[in-house]
């Protein structure tokens, strides 16, 4: 199916629902990962909601992503009590394993993105990495290279 | 029927330390198989840093909590108990007494947590046998809305989400509110960093929190509601969906409930990720499918909510002391706490303390207490520095304040909040200038940019945070620092930016001695700015491994194998890979 034809079928499923809009974006978004520039003039033209509208809500919330994204997602939490525990060594070491420059995010192989987050709720295993749904915790930078290699 | 029931703790903290293999190795036993053993998957049961739990109830009413329990060792256990010689290691709490926890635990009052880590999250059935939905049958069959909300006025509860707004005199301003359609909202937006509190109810006990929404709704006449959870916690939302379809089905949400003429309907909607959104109006900006940014109150949700109609704004553990209060009454409820802050506290205990996880004590206990008797105290011998209560709205309290009682108006007294409940400890290898730097950094990313002081200013304060962890402050900034968070409290709309500045006024008040060593001596009394700390290797103590060259980032350390190496300082970025790799403590951070 060409992707006109799905964002249609996903725009008229939430038509009449109100406040819509955030969840609809997100189910657009597994369609490619991300939203497109292309993807949210489509869904404007579609749906009537003005361009400036769903840009500002992509750009406003960190659920949405306007870039393509690496096949796993490793999220790494910066919250207070990773933070006191050293996140940012395993920040260090991350970017180091991935071999990501400065300001990149995802993998030159697509396989990785990492993201910060600010706070993954599992505070008594600080530090701690989510990858795609799994948590790791009680991380140091030996753990790292195993973890990465398991995928 | 089965001779003991084992219950296996599945909250998130409990599934990432591996409490789903203790499971699976649980239900491959011969007990289990036989039938001789039953099984549960229960919530979080409060002691994160033993994860996995794993607790047996036997016959006779008797319970013993395992804490770090192996997926090998667990059907040990099992047999151990089945044969009366239970295996006494690794022991929490027992009936007995004997555990290791069962003294910190006495200092414990669960009102809030009365369910956690005891029912199982999915099963309407163990929720209606711990009374559930008892105190929404006393409301919607005995009591009148108004009797509801005088009730919830005499218990004194107070919102928990931080502010302390009184829940009675909320529910009373959407209830005279005038209007043909009004909502209630749950804000289960918890994105202060350090607070788990709300997920683990909402894993553990979604039905109570169902439960106090109904009666809530009940109590100011709504019809609808939404529960706003965010979405890096997919397990609770996957728990509140079976909890409001179970509830659906057994006739509690919907049309007529109980037989009366009260109906209501329950929506879950999820957050996106924004900080901002745990700000009513932004949330219910956010609910609206708009950017969450906030208004200007007045008017409030109470009066004007989502799309304009009145609306009920309570935060999770708020809700989850609802049903407890009308079932026990409001006196009983407020026999517990201080005067002015009445019943219990749910605090997320984490950082550099011995019992990390979930407790509620009553209000007014002391931050002491907290820490040294219920959280058994540091986790090292590294001496206490500051606890930070409240995220990044709060403040850090130093070691001398610990007899602060933990109540609203204490805490805010001391500059600190109440916030949701996190509370962090920090010990001696915790920079304070860092942690300040660490607060900033982040309200300056979740500021929505609607208010300049809030926008600009803590872009500037981050700067000037910046700058002295870098060793390059002046003396004049600590001025800087006091005015700029004296005008982004005045100049913003919401409880963000108002809040935005207290991290570093707390820390200015309390740790004043650390920005000044970093400003004059550009020292790091921690050693954690990495701008003011050196790595060096000490040549009698290398035995020339390799590993720190090898891990090093930025090929800075040169030597050759069983030689010593030695750390080009020019190349260094101070990441401190090489002083936590090596094995033989020959690396020194100064």
């Amino acid at each position: 199916m060409d992707l006109r034809k799905q964002l249609e079928r996903i725009i008229f499923k939430y038509e009449f629902v109100n406040g819509s809009l955030i969840p609809m974006l997100q189910e657009i978004q597994e369609l490619e990962g991300y939203l497109s520039k292309e993807t949210m003039k489509m869904v404007s033209d579609i749906s009537g909601i003005g361009v400036a509208d769903i840009f500002g809500v992509a750009t406003f919330y960190t659920v949405f992503r306007l870039k393509p994204q690496g096949k796993h997602t490793i999220r790494i939490c910066k919250g207070t009590a990773c933070h006191v525990s050293n996140a940012d060594l395993i920040l260090t070491t991350l970017r180091n394993e991935l071999d990501l420059e400065e300001g990149e995010d995802t993998t030159a192989d697509n396989k990785f993105t990492l993201f910060e987050v600010a706070c993954l709720g599992c505070c008594s295993l600080a530090p701690v990495i989510m990858i795609d749904n799994t948590t790791y915790g009680k991380l140091d930078p030996q753990k790292i290279s195993e973890i990465l290699a398991s995928y | 029927m089965a001779r003991l029931t084992v219950k296996v703790g599945l909250g998130s903290c409990g599934l990432a330390a591996g409490a789903n293999q203790v499971l699976e190795a649980l239900k491959e036993s011969d007990a289990v198989k036989s039938g001789k053993a039953e099984l549960k998957e229960v919530g979080c049961f409060g002691y994160c840093s033993v994860e996995p739990l794993v607790e047996i109830l036997d016959e006779k009413g008797l319970y013993t909590l395992y804490g770090n329990v192996t997926p090998e060792e667990v059907n040990g256990i099992i047999e151990a108990y089945l044969d009366n010689s239970p295996i006494t290691k690794n022991v929490i709490l027992n009936s007995a007494k004997t555990g290791i926890e069962n003294q910190n635990y006495s200092k414990q009052k669960r009102i809030v947590l009365r369910n956690v880590g005891i029912i199982e999250p999915t099963s309407l059935d163990d929720y209606l046998n711990r009374n559930g939905y008892k105190a929404l049958e006393k409301t919607l069959l005995k009591m009148k809305p108004i009797q509801v909300i005088e009730e919830m006025k005499a218990s004194g509860l107070r919102g928990r989400g931080g502010a302390g707004f009184s829940t009675g005199k909320k529910w009373e301003f959407a209830h005279i509110a005038k209007g043909d359609k009004k909502f209630v909202v749950c804000n289960a937006d918890e994105g202060d960093p350090g607070a788990f509190m709300d997920r683990s109810v909402l894993e553990a006990d979604p039905h109570s929190v169902i439960e106090g929404m109904l009666i809530a709704a009940y109590a100011i006449g709504a019809d609808e509601g939404y529960i706003y959870v965010r979405a890096e916690y997919p397990l609770a939302i996957e728990h509140l969906k079976i909890a409001i379809d179970k509830a659906e089905k057994a006739g509690f949400i919907g049309k007529n409930i109980l037989n009366t003429p009260f109906s209501f309907t329950l929506h879950i909607k999820e957050g996106a990720g924004a900080f901002v959104c745990g700000e009513e109006t932004a949330l219910m900006a956010s609910i609206e499918g708009k950017r969450g940014m906030p208004n200007v109150r007045p008017p409030y949700p109470s009066e004007s909510g989502l799309w304009g109609n009145p609306t009920n704004i309570n935060n999770v553990e708020t809700l989850a002391n609802v049903a407890w209060i009308i079932l026990n009454g409001s006196e009983e409820f407020a026999k517990y706490g201080t005067e002015e802050s009445k019943g219990t506290k749910v605090f997320a205990l984490a950082g550099k303390i011995k019992n990390s996880g979930l407790i509620e004590v009553p209000m007014g206990t002391t931050l002491r207490e907290v820490i040294y008797e219920v959280g058994g105290g540091m986790k090292t011998d590294s001496p206490l520095k500051a606890v930070q209560l409240g995220g990044p709205s709060g403040g850090c309290l130093p070691e001398s304040l610990l007899d602060t009682p933990v109540d609203y108006d204490s805490l805010v007294d001391k500059g600190a909040i109440m916030g949701s409940g996190g509370l962090v400890v920090m010990d001696e290898t915790t920079c304070i200038v860092d942690v300040a730097k660490f607060f900033l950094n982040f309200t300056q990313n979740e500021s929505c940019g609607k208010c300049t002081f809030c926008r600009v200013g803590t872009k500037r304060m981050l700067e000037i945070l910046t700058k002295i962890c870098e060793g390059k402050g002046k003396m004049s900034d600590i001025d800087l620092l006091e005015s700029l968070s004296n005008n982004i409290k005045k100049g913003s709309l919401c409880g963000l930016g108002q809040s935005a500045p207290n991290p570093v006024l707390t820390t200015l008040r309390y740790f004043k001695d650390e920005y000044l060593t970093h400003i004059l001596d550009q020292r790091c009394p921690a050693g954690v700015c990495t701008n003011l700390v050196e790595y060096n290797i000490l040549p009698d103590k290398c035995i020339g491994c390799t590993v720190c060259a090898r891990k090093c980032p930025t090929n800075a350390i040169d030597g050759k194998a069983r030689e010593v190496h030695i750390i080009n300082q020019d190349m260094c970025i101070k990441c401190g890979i090489c002083y936590e790799s090596c094995k033989f403590a020959a690396i020194t951070k100064q």
